[in-house]
């Protein structure tokens, strides 16, 4: 078991060192200078030359990624061109919008999900199955901005009980948590149909296996048998998409920033580029893999205290 | 369940139709702009009204469609034809450096949110359909390789698997002769949640300005478009929406009936 979560952990740092590769040569493909884009076209070369030099920039390849990956580890993610500010400090800043956004959407997710899978999958076939299940084929066809706009439509601009977009910061909470419920909402419906039918299906396989039918024989209910036998043995596929979906409400949630004007991650990555900013991209995405290799991990340990059979490895 | 299927069939077949349609005719011609006639609601001339510059609403989901469903179809196949052998090959090899590297590798990309991938390589070669399907594209190769993975590890710990590796059989033909076949109800799920997700995808990229480019018309730029005048022309945000949202429906349903028609074993239960 140690041995497993080892193997996985050194595995995921490998996978994180090739990843930094990867984001800074993507980002060096980036067309356009930095410094160029900093003091516009009219500068003179050799105040060019000067600022290029104070930033970096004039070093060969392979030295500006080492003093990139070097300054990082020590947790210096650089000072960002446009705005002279330490990048770190506005990662943070971002951060406290795209965490609890994340969140709250992956919580309403499973919220919604583990309930409505669990009731079609002991009703399979039957009609209330039929008509959840075409429910859940309505949540995953929403594209989720287009849902957002609804939402807005609905709740903000005809009902005014929620803010239609923009984020004031946590001073006060209550107000930032109502601006977040808008755009988690958007961010989660569709997840949980995704996830809701996983589950389904996932348990309805399980259901089939003859463990199930040997539960039922020794005198198990059918919801002790569901909750028992089928959920547990459910859970790894189930894990599998969760995992997917923190990282795609993490990142994919930049499209609903942008319906809501919320100052996330995604957003600073998006206007980072367009500013040539490019230290806050490399160091913006660094972190977002991070976060995800991350949670891959904390699946991995999941994955292991689900699966008995993963202990003995 | 025949009427998810029949649903599904006109819905997606719809969607197909009028992408096909829009190659020999629209009933407008949507470089033609008519400032006069803006943000008309549903009408005798034009059917589901104009956008901000005039332009016929129908004309521009129809060539919207061709875009959306090329782009999600091509996406899908690399996703498809990439990850399913990488999947087999590394459940077959379960454990070994075979396995690793290419879950490993799986990480790697699934790391990478796709919709920071697709800013990236937008960012770096241009926005554009073709890097669109690309940066979706890559996101699948890794989803349908962990599911394959993951579906394929607990057939081979079946008895028939044993009994096919004693009959000599290589893990090569095992893994096409039994495994396949037995995830196959998984890669038909899973295939039709990932083309309803590259259409969804498409028109997200599209949204914020990173998919098709004008004059190639697109439901996610008719959206985005459509935010400004989404008080003043409710209608002109609501169609395309709907044409993603009945597309992305119709496919999912279809999708759900071939399994059902597919799967003996599902059909025994319902009856």
């Amino acid at each position: 078991m140690l041995r497993y979560l080892f193997r996985r952990f050194l595995s995921l740092t490998l996978s994180l060192a090739v990843a930094s590769v990867v984001i800074f040569l993507l980002v060096e493909m980036v067309p356009g200078d930095p410094a160029t884009f900093m003091l516009g076209t009219g500068a003179q070369p050799d105040t060019l030359a000067a600022l290029r030099a104070q930033l970096g920039l004039d070093q060969p390849l392979p030295i500006r990624y080492a003093n990139w990956l070097g300054a990082v580890l020590t947790g210096d993610l650089g000072t960002s061109f446009a705005y002279k500010t330490p990048v770190a400090g506005m990662i943070l800043d971002r951060m406290q919008v795209s965490l609890p956004l994340a969140l709250m959407a992956l919580i309403l997710s499973v919220l919604i999900a583990f309930p409505v899978g669990l009731f079609a999958a002991a009703r399979r076939g039957s009609a209330r199955d039929t008509a959840v299940m075409g429910l859940t084929q309505i949540g995953i066809a929403l594209p989720n901005f287009w849902f957002a706009m609804l939402l807005v439509l609905l709740f903000a601009v005809r009902l005014r009980w929620l803010p239609a977009g923009g984020f004031a910061g946590w001073d006060n909470p209550v107000q930032a948590l109502r601006s977040l419920l808008l755009p988690a909402i958007a961010l989660a419906l569709p997840q949980a149909a995704i996830l809701a039918r996983v589950l389904r299906s996932t348990l309805i396989e399980t259901l089939d296996q003859d463990y199930i039918r040997t539960a039922r024989a020794k005198g198990l209910t059918r919801a002790q048998t569901l909750r028992r036998h089928a959920l547990r043995n459910a859970l790894i596929p189930v894990l599998t998409i969760l995992g997917m979906q923190f990282s795609f409400l993490l990142a994919g949630a930049i499209i609903i920033e942008n319906v809501f004007y919320l100052p996330g991650l995604g957003r600073l990555i998006f206007q980072a580029i367009t500013q040539r900013d490019l230290i806050v991209v490399q160091s913006a995405v660094l972190v977002m893999v991070a976060a995800v290799i991350a949670v891959t991990f904390l699946v991995d340990l999941a994955y292991a205290a689900v699966d008995p059979r993963l202990r003995s490895r | 369940m025949r009427w998810t299927l029949i649903l599904g069939a006109m819905l997606a077949g719809l969607a197909l139709l009028l992408a096909a349609l829009s190659f020999f005719w629209t009933p407008f011609d949507i470089t033609q702009m008519d400032v006069a006639n803006k943000l008309q609601g549903p009408s005798g001339a034009h059917w589901l009204g104009t956008d901000h510059f005039g332009r016929d609403i129908l004309s521009m989901v129809m060539l919207g469609a061709r875009t959306s469903i090329a782009v999600a179809l091509v996406a899908v196949g690399i996703g498809i034809v990439l990850g399913v052998p990488l999947g087999l090959i590394a459940a077959a090899n379960k454990g070994g450096w075979l396995d690793e590297i290419i879950m490993r590798g799986n990480d790697l990309i699934f790391a990478f949110p796709s919709l920071v991938i697709a800013i990236l390589i937008t960012a770096a070669f241009g926005p554009s359909a073709i890097n669109a399907i690309i940066a979706i594209g890559i996101f699948n190769i890794p989803v349908f390789a962990r599911v394959t993975r993951a579906g394929a590890l607990p057939v081979w710990t079946l008895d028939y698997i044993r009994a096919a590796q004693v009959a000599g059989k290589g893990k090569a033909l095992i893994s096409v002769e039994h495994v396949l076949p037995n995830i196959a109800n998984l890669l038909i799920v899973q295939g039709t949640i990932q083309f309803s997700l590259g259409i969804l995808a498409e028109a997200g990229l599209s949204y914020v300005g990173l998919g098709a480019q004008p004059p190639t018309a697109s439901w996610g730029r008719m959206l985005a478009d459509a935010q400004t005048f989404v008080t003043l022309a409710p209608h002109v945000a609501i169609i395309p929406g709907l044409a993603i949202f009945l597309t992305v429906l119709g496919l999912n349903l279809l999708g759900d009936g071939l399994r059902d028609a597919l799967d003996p074993r599902l059909k025994v239960m319902r009856a």
